[in-house]
């Protein structure tokens, strides 16, 4: 591990092409041993800066340090020392799932000796050992998921980037990855995570980045940033679409921030500040409060 | 960090890994065992069509051709041919599935392999089986009349080498290419010319000396020269120019395909 104890560290990292600004001056630490989500909406960024991570995007500018590696310089020391879970399944389809692991074990450059060994292991943490002949493409979206990141354990990187891991699938099939993240975790492997997901992150990060427009908006402990930014509790209002209006310019006179939800106005942080707070369904303010705040409501 | 990096000294990994390689040929080997039968059956069924159609069509009309016996002028002219198309299609539409498709390159340039490792490998296993299947007419000739001669064992190699270039020049069309309906216009505006006027199927010596003068810009035309020859009798320094000549092409095409494929693949 670097002497900084992080495992990723970025320093004002921009990304442009042509006009448009994809990385924006960001921030972003993983600390050695920690699950760190990358949250942000669709094109605030996320999947290029886990591309610089890999160097298959070059940052314009900005500082890129993966695993005390200095980047694109070192890049491919850092790709040896980590495991990547992409967000398109790239998975050799017409190969069985044992060929699969066997073509990663030589291009991740797991000893001869040791080759067998890590095969059975990934089988193992993937449940995979009783399709082991099947091909790709006989298996199921969830098996699939997790060959997809069992193929990135061959090596036992001591650092996993995971694009978007759980995009499109089942709430079982979810939870079943979410336990194997969680294991990973658990032994201590440093994790960035990106998602949209906001149970995802709640569930499994430590600390959560989030980013908006190519820029870290903040950063914290899932319940650190709900407290900050969204209180303890929120109450939401239903109604017409007028009467929705109406609250939210009301609530903005008594100093609450709102935010909408889609069917409701979720008034946010009732307990502080002086203002009356309206009637309606009380609860606990979440992380999905703070993301919605932070990185605003129109779609971009 | 420091007394990790002592405990386990390992070298810097430096431009074209071994192990990186390594990794992109394991790969298609273990592929190449999924699909080896048809590839197998279309290399070695083709040339021998050919040979038929054009042995025993032409060969009715014309039976010497250029001092030789019109089948073994076709069956060595044709091995150049089958190294041609089983190289620089499979490596046009392969590695635009693999990049576009299967994302296969994604995959790979996440482990530690560079852009220039992932040509390099593409283009050895590619070569490596052109050299194989490209002696696929020559064996069939040898039914049809073809007599054996030790020069027939450079014919591998030779194959290798044009392989290699071609491999390399179908990866970097990919490269350059937008889209895949853009392959179209180089099959029939580049591949199509380059492989009729080879002197494959007819001496390049009966041409206008425009069309003369072309051939002897056309890497497929020193191929097929310098596997005639090596079948029948190399002839000297003309032969170390042919072999010049496609070695050039394959170390030019080879960077290439670096350049188009970094463009394409890193931003």
């Amino acid at each position: 591990m670097p002497a900084d104890g992080l495992a990723i560290r970025l320093r004002g990292v921009i990304k442009r092409y042509g006009a448009i600004t994809a990385v924006d001056g960001l921030d972003l630490d993983v600390p050695a041993g920690t699950c760190v989500g990358l949250l942000g909406p669709n094109g605030a960024g996320k999947s290029t800066t886990m591309r610089i991570l890999t160097a298959q995007t070059i940052a314009d500018e900005g500082q890129v340090q993966v695993l005390g590696h200095e980047l694109p310089g070192q890049s491919k020391r850092a790709r040896a020392a980590m495991g990547v879970v992409p967000q398109l399944d790239n998975l050799d389809t017409t190969l069985t799932v044992e060929q699969n692991l066997v073509v990663f074990s030589y291009l991740y450059r797991v000893p001869k000796a040791e080759r067998a060994a890590a095969i059975e292991r990934v089988l193992d943490i993937a449940k995979l050992g009783d399709r082991r002949d099947a091909k790709v493409d006989e298996l199921s979206g969830g098996m699939r998921r997790r060959l997809l990141i069992g193929r990135a354990l061959i090596h036992r990187p001591p650092l996993v980037l995971l694009d978007e891991p759980t995009v499109g699938l089942d709430p079982q099939v979810r939870q079943e990855l979410w336990s194997l993240i969680d294991r990973l975790r658990n032994e201590g492997t440093s994790i960035l995570m990106s998602t949209h997901y906001i149970e995802e992150a709640e569930r499994l990060c430590d600390t959560v980045t989030i980013v908006s427009h190519g820029r870290a908006v903040a950063v914290g402990s899932p319940a650190d940033l709900v407290a900050e930014h969204a209180g303890g509790e929120a109450i939401e209002v239903y109604g017409s679409p007028a009467r929705l209006a109406e609250t939210e310019a009301e609530m903005a006179r008594e100093g609450f921030p709102t935010r909408r939800t889609g069917t409701s106005i979720a008034v946010l942080r009732i307990n502080d500040g002086s203002g009356r707070a309206p009637a309606g369904e009380r609860r606990t303010a979440n992380l999905e409060d703070v993301f919605v705040l932070l990185t605003g409501e129109e779609i971009g | 960090m420091a007394t990790e990096a002592v405990a386990r000294p390992e070298a810097a990994p430096g431009r074209l890994d071994r192990p990186a390689l390594a990794g992109v040929l394991v790969r298609e080997i273990i592929n190449f065992s999924s699909y080896w039968r048809s590839t197998t059956f279309s290399s070695t069924v083709e040339p021998t069509i050919y040979l038929i159609a054009f042995g025993f069509g032409f060969g009715s009309l014309v039976s010497h051709v250029g001092g030789y016996d019109y089948v073994d002028f076709v069956g060595t002219g044709t091995v150049a041919t089958a190294v041609l198309f089983s190289s620089v299609l499979p490596a046009m539409f392969g590695t635009f599935v693999k990049y576009k498709f299967q994302r296969t390159y994604d995959a790979i340039l996440a482990a530690p392999v560079d852009v220039e490792e992932l040509v390099t490998g593409e283009a050895l296993w590619l070569a490596m089986r052109a050299s194989v299947y490209g002696c696929a007419p020559m064996i069939v000739a040898m039914f049809f009349g073809l007599e054996p001669s030790w020069g027939m064992l450079l014919v591998p190699f030779i194959n290798f080498i044009a392989g290699y270039g071609w491999a390399c020049a179908g990866v970097a069309i990919a490269g350059f290419l937008k889209g895949i309906e853009n392959f179209n216009y180089v099959t029939s505006a580049v591949i199509t010319p380059l492989f009729l006027f080879a002197g494959s199927f007819f001496p390049i010596a009966g041409l206008p000396d425009w069309a003369q003068l072309l051939a002897e810009l056309n890497p497929l035309f020193h191929c097929v020269q310098l596997v005639r020859h090596a079948v029948f009798g190399l002839h000297g320094w003309v032969d170390v120019w042919n072999l010049a000549f496609i070695v050039v092409f394959g170390l030019a095409m080879w960077r290439l395909a670096i350049v188009a494929m970094t463009r394409k693949l890193i931003d």
